[in-house]
């Protein structure tokens, strides 16, 4: 096995088409342990730690444009009140030495369902940039990740940022687990309230093949704070919305049994959560909290 | 095999490495450093927690050549001219260990943690601390070790 160590992005760019079977490595959350278990012996990786570019955010176009190399820690220190989904699940990853060195283009490039940045970058409406030699591309993150731990990635490439727009109202993340730290979530869920533009976003994690949306439960509840004139008013949500609208985050999910949890948990359990989350971003907006 | 200089504890070391060595075993094996133990390989236990460039990081998930010209610290590197650090001190006063296992661990977890907070709830120690387990003790003494200590290390004076 081999270490590429690029100390620029156009030289991380040049060693990926150079070798385009070679595998990035990032915080190395996933990938050390894979090689630990020997599930994968790759010929070459390429170390993007060294690489400045990649540990850098910036305000572009109004947005955060979060460099794919920036860990979690960082995320949380700095980002929390203009990512604050984004940031609440970064809390929610592994332990303190993990979010030291874990990135969210990490979690990206995995492209587990489970990856627990995925669901509020889907609430939000990330957009991923993409980069080769050639050129760069951004994609939706919704049409990033294809089936479990498979993405768009074409094998020159390489992520670049991840561009999110700025947070207009309150965002929340839930995520369960067997243990509250270093565990992969059973399920997980995101939440992002977006006032101005009247809208409503989730994110679905850990039950199905990729990070979903559930449109439905997004559209029921565009209604009924529109009919009810809540966005204005900031009144109370009724718990019959509530419910529908975990029911419907419910059904919006796709989730398999496997070791980590049943089917039916998994639904039920994202129920529940869609219902938690709302009901905490409501407080937040109605400022209750 | 990749040539690597990098700081441990001060000392600076100039080594040879296979580039699929885990710095853990680098630092166990040819720098006879076996104070930070392995226990899970998965990143799951923290029993190999060290500090790389002043934060915690968990050296069984980290490659030797990543830690090409970074400053580690390991539990060897804590006590001063024979002295314990606070740390060492409070985990032996506060029974903060049982077997042991899990104490470099824990209190280079412990170091990072001090560093980066003020005043701490027992809340913000067992959060702080949410990557490392210990099989033996419950915690509860850990915690306590972990305020002793940063009670001493924040007034100095007092000690």
């Amino acid at each position: 096995m081999e270490v590429l160590q690029p100390t620029s992005w156009g030289e991380a760019l040049a060693a990926k088409e150079e070798h385009p079977g070679a595998v990035p490595l990032a915080g190395g959350t996933d990938l050390l342990v894979e090689l630990n278990f020997d599930r994968r012996r790759p010929e070459t990786i390429i170390d993007l730690t060294r690489v400045a570019e990649l540990n850098e955010w910036s305000h572009v176009n109004g947005g955060v444009r979060l460099g794919a190399g920036v860990d979690y820690t960082r995320v949380i220190a700095e980002l929390a009140s203009e990512l604050p989904g984004l940031a609440i699940a970064s809390r929610t990853v592994g332990s303190p030495q993990i979010r030291n060195r874990g990135t969210v283009g990490g979690n990206l490039g995995t492209s587990s369902p489970a990856g627990d940045a995925l669901p509020p970058l889907v609430a939000s409406g990330a957009r991923i940039e993409l980069a080769a030699t050639s050129g760069t591309r951004v994609v939706p993150v919704e049409e990033f990740c294809i089936a479990p731990k498979r993405n768009v990635l074409a094998p020159d490439e390489l992520i670049a940022a991840i561009h999110m727009p700025v947070a207009t109202g309150p965002q929340q993340f839930s995520k369960i687990g067997t243990r509250n730290a270093m565990v992969i979530a059973v399920a997980s869920f995101a939440l992002t309230l977006d006032p101005p533009a009247r809208s409503v976003g989730t994110g679905i994690g850990s039950a199905g093949p990729v990070p979903l949306r559930a449109t439905e439960a997004e559209r029921f509840l565009e209604g009924v704070l529109d009919e009810e004139g809540l966005w204005d008013s900031r009144g109370q949500l009724s718990e019959g919305a509530v419910a529908r609208f975990g029911q419907l985050a419910s059904e919006a999910s796709r989730p398999i049994d496997d070791v980590r949890g049943s089917a039916a948990y998994r639904r039920h359990s994202l129920g529940v959560m869609a219902g938690r989350t709302l009901a905490w971003a409501w407080d937040e907006y109605r400022g209750t909290l | 095999m990749r040539r690597i200089s990098l700081t441990v504890n001060g000392v600076k070391h100039d080594a040879m490495v296979e580039p699929r060595q885990l710095l853990v075993y680098f630092l166990r094996e040819q720098l006879a450093l076996t104070g930070t133990n392995v226990g899970c390989d998965t990143s799951t236990c923290g029993a190999c927690t060290i500090l790389v460039n002043g934060k915690s990081a968990k050296s069984c998930t980290l490659l030797a050549v990543q830690a090409d010209g970074a400053e580690v610290t390991t539990i060897e590197g804590l006590a001063s001219n024979g002295e314990m650090h606070p740390l060492q001190k409070a985990f032996h006063e506060s029974h903060g260990l049982q077997c042991g296992y899990c104490t470099p661990g824990m209190i280079m977890a412990s170091v990072d943690l001090i560093a980066n907070n003020d005043a701490m709830s027992d809340e913000d120690i067992r959060m702080g601390l949410e990557g490392n387990l210990c099989r033996c003790t419950g915690y509860q003494n850990i915690v306590k070790s972990v305020q002793q200590a940063a009670g001493e290390m924040r007034s100095p004076a007092s000690t």
